[in-house]
């Protein structure tokens, strides 16, 4: 009721006659700027002969990529690298906000942590990572950690499951036969829990006891997909990288490989971001006044109980909304792999794929719009996240 | 009132300056503009010993360069009046298109796909190269056939890359690209050891060559795996233009057939053979067919030289490039240049 009648008066101010003039030019000149400059590409492209069209899109890519999550290779379509991109670039995003996430969690509780050294250490953290230009961090991971760890025959091997070298970080691979026992187990556990929190709320309202139900969904979590995997003959196969020679070339081959370039990648955009994250903590948390604690000790909550019910929910709030553009950032900044050769949507389809067929409009347009979908995308979970945490006003 | 109609105008004006504006870029003109401008733009490579390299005071020398300097000979009548733009491979196309560069002298390779559907258009070819591998010698492989397993540094949006994968996958062997979008990147990261092998055309393994710590550690593995014509590019709407990157290049690998240098042309101008006077200008008026000046072929020979000097100032044996001439010669000495006459 209230926003309509403040939107019926801006609306009212907005048609006024000597208000309305600059409008109607403004909306005009930008549909005339957006015409000119299509009709002027438009233009350059007739004078050059080129056409314009997603055609190409269905032929052979004739390129090989050296890190892809589908099965591609070169004679797949420009279609496919696109996709293997696109893969590639969510996967670093994917891995770099949980990484960013927990680091910046730490980080920003250390912060304010009474410890004068832990408080100290991550205040240089966050000074060091948040102020260092990102390119220069990848560089830094890129160029000089990983440049300098040591060849294939001279791998550091620990505890013979991680192998550590200048082309890659290698661990073993696990291979399930009937694997799908073991989702199995996990939906039985989330359908359990389900029913069990709704169960626990209903306990909690009429006799004030507390039913652990995080923790019992913990256990369920393990117990119920190791029963199911032993009712379903569930095998689990390890294979170790092996060290192959082919005349005087090492190479490790199996198991699960890291390249370098994603590593790099990785590093940086989860140290960098984690150190905004940080702050964004930190503010958080100073934001619920000394009151609401005090309040809720007087009524009788522990400390456990008055951080997770009282501190943390509220935090929450001024958390999540910087907290989203920084997750907005490190998946747009992602796009700096081109930098170090991972092959991520801007290096693999902007990149290569854009100059062995010159279609340069077409493909600067899907990958801008592919940018901005993943983007909404992660504002829409997060600012339903945020909604349903807000402050319900009674 | 007056605050609304001030804004007005001013909009109005704004929309007025686009009305009559016109950022078309104008076709079948480069050479106007290279004159109206008074200096030629130039895209060349980001490094390439011996074909387009900058040397610590920013002169760039190389054999791509001289064909810039050429044409900046003919067009302009002064081969010191090119700006050098340096392009990655990635880029170098789309610049061209766009206008920011006159012509393209990069080692880049004449395909079918680009030279139709890029709207370029490939004048000639300077340089017959073809794609090969360079390796540690410590890796113990003397044959591109022995190459399984291995991870192989490449420059990214070039043949090269297609080259790469259409010669492992005919071969039946198993590798992995590592894709960079700098020559000098690729070559850094072979060299400090993350691939095995590097790939490119064979001058430039030889140029490259000469950037790693210690060039004696690396070899050349014998197998060519493609051709390579390499040559300058120009836009594809611009007859004019192509005609004059074509004959500039024509003019300077006649030059050398008959043996007219930078130093001897002068003494030339007495001689009575109508095929030397044609390339002096003194007889007949070549200028005119692409609207040059008449002089415009022997400033070429007299600024720049002939392809032979070229050659062997930037790549020749004495070089640190040292690459044969091999089929770069002249068709009269067992090579495959074979310019048509210049009349």
């Amino acid at each position: 009721m209230f926003l309509t009648s403040q939107f019926k008066t801006t609306l009212k101010k907005n048609l006024q006659p000597l208000n309305l003039l600059p409008q109607v030019f403004l909306i005009l000149l930008i549909i005339y700027i957006v015409y000119f400059f299509s009709k002027n590409t438009e233009i350059n492209l007739d004078s050059r002969n080129l056409n314009f069209g997603f055609d190409f899109l269905s032929n052979n890519a004739g390129f090989d990529i050296q890190f892809s999550l589908i099965n591609y290779d070169g004679s797949s379509s420009y279609a496919k690298s696109y996709l293997v991109g696109l893969l590639n670039t969510l996967l670093v995003a994917f891995f770099g906000i949980i990484f960013a996430t927990i680091l910046g969690f730490i980080v920003g509780i250390s912060r304010l942590s009474t410890n004068w050294m832990l408080n100290k250490l991550s205040l240089i953290y966050v000074e060091l990572f948040r102020n260092l230009p990102l390119i220069l961090q990848i560089f830094f991971w890129y160029f000089v950690v990983i440049r300098s760890l040591p060849s294939t025959e001279k791998s550091v091997i620990i505890l013979n499951f991680l192998i550590i070298n200048l082309q890659g970080f290698y661990i073993p691979k696990f291979i399930f036969s009937n694997f799908v026992f073991i989702f199995y187990g996990l939906i039985l556990a989330l359908a359990v829990t389900f029913f069990l929190r709704y169960y626990a709320t209903k306990v909690f309202y009429e006799s004030a006891k507390v039913i652990p139900v995080f923790k019992i969904f913990l256990l369920l979590v393990i117990i119920f997909p190791i029963i199911f995997a032993l009712l379903g003959d569930v095998k689990i196969t390890i294979e170790y990288p092996k060290l192959v020679k082919n005349f005087g070339i090492f190479n490790y081959l199996g198991g699960v490989k890291l390249v370098p370039e994603f590593l790099a990648l990785l590093f940086s955009l989860s140290l960098y971001t984690s150190a905004f994250i940080a702050e964004n903590v930190r503010a958080g948390i100073l934001a619920i006044s000394k009151g609401q604690k005090e309040a809720s000790k007087s009524l009788g909550f522990n400390n456990s109980q008055t951080l997770k019910l009282i501190v943390i929910p509220q935090a929450l709030r001024v958390i999540i909304p910087p907290t989203t553009n920084q997750y907005l950032n490190l998946t747009k900044n992602s796009s700096l792999a081109a930098a170090i050769g991972y092959p991520d949507l801007t290096g693999v389809f902007a990149g290569t794929a854009l100059s062995q067929t010159g279609k340069a409009i077409e493909i600067i347009f899907i990958v801008m719009m592919t940018y901005l979908t993943i983007s909404l995308i992660i504002s829409i979970i997060l600012n339903w996240y945020n909604k349903k945490i807000a402050l319900v006003e009674r | 009132m007056k605050k609304i109609t001030t804004n007005s105008f001013a909009i109005l004006a704004f929309v007025a300056t686009f009305i009559f504006a016109t950022f078309s870029a104008n076709a079948n003109q480069t050479r106007e503009n290279v004159v109206k401008r008074g200096s030629l733009n130039c895209g060349v490579s980001q490094g390439v010993p011996g074909f387009s390299n900058a040397d610590a005071s920013g002169k760039w020398t190389g054999i791509d360069v001289d064909v810039c300097r050429a044409i900046a000979a003919a067009v302009l009548g002064d081969a010191t009046k090119v700006k050098y733009t340096p392009l990655s491979a990635k880029d170098r196309f789309e610049v061209l298109k766009a206008g920011d560069i006159d012509v393209l002298a990069r080692n880049t390779t004449w395909t079918l796909s680009r030279d139709g559907g890029l709207a370029l258009e490939f004048p000639a070819t300077n340089f017959y190269d073809g794609q090969g591998f360079m390796i540690r010698k410590a890796a113990n492989i003397n044959s591109a056939k022995k190459l399984n397993n291995v991870k192989v540094c490449v420059e990214t949006g070039t043949t090269t890359e297609l080259n790469l994968r259409d010669y492992f996958k005919a071969n039946k062997l198993k590798y992995e690209p590592v894709a960079f979008t700098k020559a000098d990147e690729a070559v850094a990261a072979y060299d400090a050891g993350r691939c095995d092998v590097y790939t490119t055309d064979k001058s430039g393994l030889a140029a490259n060559r000469t950037k790693t710590k210690n060039p004696a550690d690396h070899i050349i593995l014998p197998e060519t795996i493609s051709k390579e014509p390499l040559g300058p590019v120009v836009r594809g709407n611009d007859e004019n233009w192509a005609n004059i990157v074509r004959w500039t290049l024509n003019v300077m690998i006649e030059a050398e057939e008959y043996g007219i240098t930078q130093a001897n042309i002068d003494s030339l101008k007495t001689t009575e053979d109508p095929a030397i006077k044609r390339l002096l200008g003194l007889e007949g008026e070549t200028g005119k067919n692409l609207s040059l000046g008449n002089t415009w072929s022997y400033n070429i020979i007299k600024q720049v030289g002939n392809y032979g000097e070229s050659y062997e100032a930037n790549v020749g044996p004495k070089t640190p490039v040292g690459l044969a001439r091999g089929l770069n010669a002249s068709w009269r000495k067992g090579g495959i240049l074979y310019a048509p006459p210049v009349r």
